[in-house]
């Protein structure tokens, strides 16, 4: 008689955290930021990965993320990726640039209009203003977005050879809008950004920042940091837009700091990526200091978006107004969790903040997490967070007029970002949201 | 000359059955009305004839120009030219009404010419203005969201003004003058008069008189369980004024499930 053969099975356990990064103080460049970037590096060797128990973690999860197998990209790396494509270079706001900077593996090409240059406006990548505007780069830098915020806020801190200094002086006017394109090909690359916005007392810009990548197999990362300061009585416009490759694991720390009677008008547009986490802080530091902020997302397949935003009243008078709608098809997932703080003292303020959703697909998931904190006492706060699918009757309705079903469906999902829209007063960047809309739908 | 022919046609909702066999037969150039007390499958019969995905079709035929209308789409079913009025019309939030009826142009536009580069804008909005114009609408209409905060009048001038675009062969009106008042209903009336004629088919769905003092119908039939009871001219909806439905009911109370 045979023996049965004994059959042993044992459990491997997956490890609970994702692998670290293989960086070292080596990999800090060099330049007029050293200590800064030491800082940084310090403040970075104090974080572990960030796991599923942390609370602005617990909905995005790093356990996939192949951390050790990130390189920075060498000196002129983009000589042998694909390049950047045309339509990327083109204005999105008014006829033409005042300036256009293309942030590339390894290496940046800059341009900027010369009577912006007599004028004091600086718009430079980040290692010419270390070299050549060392003093004001070092003054400003790390002042609104701090190390200390997070991992990747440290890291990208650190290790950045890639980014924008943007100086707008006291006082100047700059009509022509500015563009900035990161544009990183490559995989098991990580690309590293930092965008330093400085618009001085009574200055006003608008300025687009656009990062992309093609899609490709393997993996990615960026990490980057944005840090707006927008002084007294002064006005930005920001548009920023990610198209990243699926394979890219995308995350960034930016926060607005908006002194009194200051304005900014932030939209953010978010259709790529594998997985983004992004912290997106206003901070409305002066009296009577105003920001709105729009957000247009997409996701499909599998991707993964973590708006993070946070909306501090610090001061009394003031008034934000947020508004985030996304759309998901597939089996991708939104999480949209945002905060209006108000402080003790901060009276006569005004908050609002919107997130609407309208999932797809039955395996498409939208979290929206609303939340205040209010320590004043004579405010106006409101919210509201929804998340809808795709109703019958409105699609029968429009077939019954003889429109298909896939415009149908178009024509509902453009309807649901209309009032997104209508807060872009750039025809160029609507319409790239309408191609964005058209592009999901019929991926 | 395009003809709507409907056989026996059984349908049912939600294993409910609401039509029992109901047989009509409408011509372009003509106007019927159906008549009948709530609850007999007066706007059964409308979500059918467009194609309705909640209505289940059981048995019998629908025809339209010789071809089997229950084998299309909705949208297509549109573009063959039956329209719908609706009784409670749809909000499209963001959507403008526009955006919408050039969408819906468009789209008849590329199914017979697949490479159509659409209506152009001038001449969409000049036929727009006429259209608004005759149904005694403010030009501002067109910026609105479709049906989005609409009033009860406004609904139904919208569906008119749809109509009045898309030129059907067949409309029915689905209890198109509920909810209006005597202005609205005679405005309404006024654009259904207007586009009436020899191209255009009507079924005038209505559980009250009131609106066939306004569009006058050539036939007139009553509706009770499901079917069409009775036929007739003009004098048939005036009896219906003068005696209610309670002789329909007598006459064909259905005689209980044992």
């Amino acid at each position: 008689m045979q023996e049965k053969p004994k059959v042993t099975v044992t459990r491997t356990r997956r490890d609970s955290a994702a692998k670290d990064f293989s960086f070292t103080a080596n990999s800090i460049p060099a330049g007029g930021l050293k200590d800064v970037r030491a800082k940084a590096w310090d403040a970075f060797t104090k974080f572990t990965m960030p796991i599923t128990t942390d609370e602005a973690w617990r909905r995005t999860d790093l356990r996939f993320l192949p951390a050790s197998d990130f390189k920075i990209p060498q000196e002129g790396a983009f000589n042998d990726l694909p390049v950047v494509p045309d339509y990327l270079l083109k204005p999105l706001t008014g006829e033409q640039h005042g300036g256009q900077i293309t942030l590339l593996p390894g290496g940046s090409r800059v341009d900027l209009d010369p009577a912006l240059v007599s004028k004091g406006v600086i718009f430079t990548d980040i290692r010419t203003a270390e070299r050549d505007h060392a003093e004001l780069l070092n003054k400003i830098i790390g002042q609104v977005v701090k190390p200390e915020d997070g991992k990747f806020a440290a890291l990208a801190s650190a290790l950045a050879g890639n980014g924008v200094l943007l100086y707008v002086p006291k006082n100047v006017k700059v009509e022509t809008p500015l563009h900035s394109v990161l544009w990183g090909p490559g995989t098991d690359l990580a690309h590293f950004s930092h965008l330093i916005v400085y618009v001085d007392d009574g200055a006003s810009v608008t300025y687009v920042h656009e990062a992309a990548s093609p899609n490709e197999t393997g993996h990615a990362m960026h990490a980057g940091i944005v840090e707006i300061h927008v002084g007294e009585d002064a006005s930005l416009r920001f548009v920023e837009l990610q198209s990243w490759g699926r394979h890219v694991w995308n995350f960034s720390h930016e926060r607005a700091h908006v002194e009194h009677g200051g304005n900014i008008d932030w939209i953010f547009g978010a259709v790529g990526s594998r997985l983004t986490k992004n912290f997106s802080d206003l901070d409305l530091a002066g009296e009577g200091a105003q920001g709105r902020m729009s957000g247009f997302y997409f996701t499909d397949g599998t991707q993964h978006l973590d708006h993070d935003t946070q909306q501090n009243h610090l001061a009394p008078h003031t008034t934000s107004d947020l508004l985030f709608k996304g759309a998901l098809k597939g089996k991708s997932r939104s999480v949209w969790q945002g905060m209006i703080y108000v402080a003790p003292g901060a009276q006569k303020t005004d908050g609002y903040q919107a997130n609407r959703n309208l999932v797809l697909d039955e395996g498409a998931r939208a979290d929206s997490i609303p939340g205040l904190e209010i320590l004043a006492d004579d405010v106006r706060c409101t919210h509201g967070a929804t998340v809808g699918k795709l109703e019958k009757e409105p699609l029968f309705y429009l077939k019954s007029r003889g429109i298909p079903q896939a415009d149908a469906e178009r024509l509902v999902v453009e309807g649901f970002f209309d009032p997104i829209m209508q807060r872009i007063p750039f025809e160029g960047v609507r319409e790239r949201f309408q191609q964005a809309i058209q592009d999901k739908l019929s991926a | 000359m395009s003809q709507l022919e409907i056989k026996n046609l059984h349908v049912s909702i939600e294993n409910k059955e609401i039509l029992k066999g109901l047989s009509l037969t409408v011509n372009q150039g003509e106007i019927h009305a159906i008549m009948g007390p709530n609850g007999t499958g007066k706007s059964t019969l409308a979500y059918t004839l467009m194609g309705h995905p909640n209505y289940m079709v059981t048995e019998g035929e629908i025809i339209f120009k010789g071809k089997n209308l229950l084998e299309l789409e909705p949208d297509e079913r549109s573009r063959a030219g039956i329209f719908l009025a609706f009784q409670y019309p749809v909000a499209i939030p963001g959507v403008t009404v526009a955006n919408f009826l050039r969408s819906a142009l468009n789209a008849r536009r590329r199914a017979l010419n697949p490479e159509d580069k659409g209506l152009p804008i001038l001449e969409f909005r000049k036929m727009l203005k006429e259209k608004m114009d005759m149904l005694k609408m403010d030009h501002a209409f067109a910026g609105r969201y479709l049906n989005d905060g609409f009033s009860g009048g406004e609904k139904k001038r919208a569906e008119i003004l749809q109509m009045a675009a898309l030129k059907p062969e067949i409309a029915i009106l689905d209890e198109t003058d509920s909810g209006l008042d005597i202005d609205a209903l005679r405005v309404v009336s006024e654009g259904v008069n207007a586009l009436s004629g020899p191209d255009l088919g009507v079924v005038v769905i209505t559980h009250y008189q009131r609106l066939l003092n306004y569009i006058k119908p050539q036939f007139v039939h009553i509706m009770m369980h499901g079917r069409i009871v009775e036929s007739g001219g003009p004098d048939l909806a005036l009896h219906l004024e003068e005696s209610g439905y309670d002789w329909v009911r007598e006459k064909y109370e259905e005689v209980p499930e044992v």
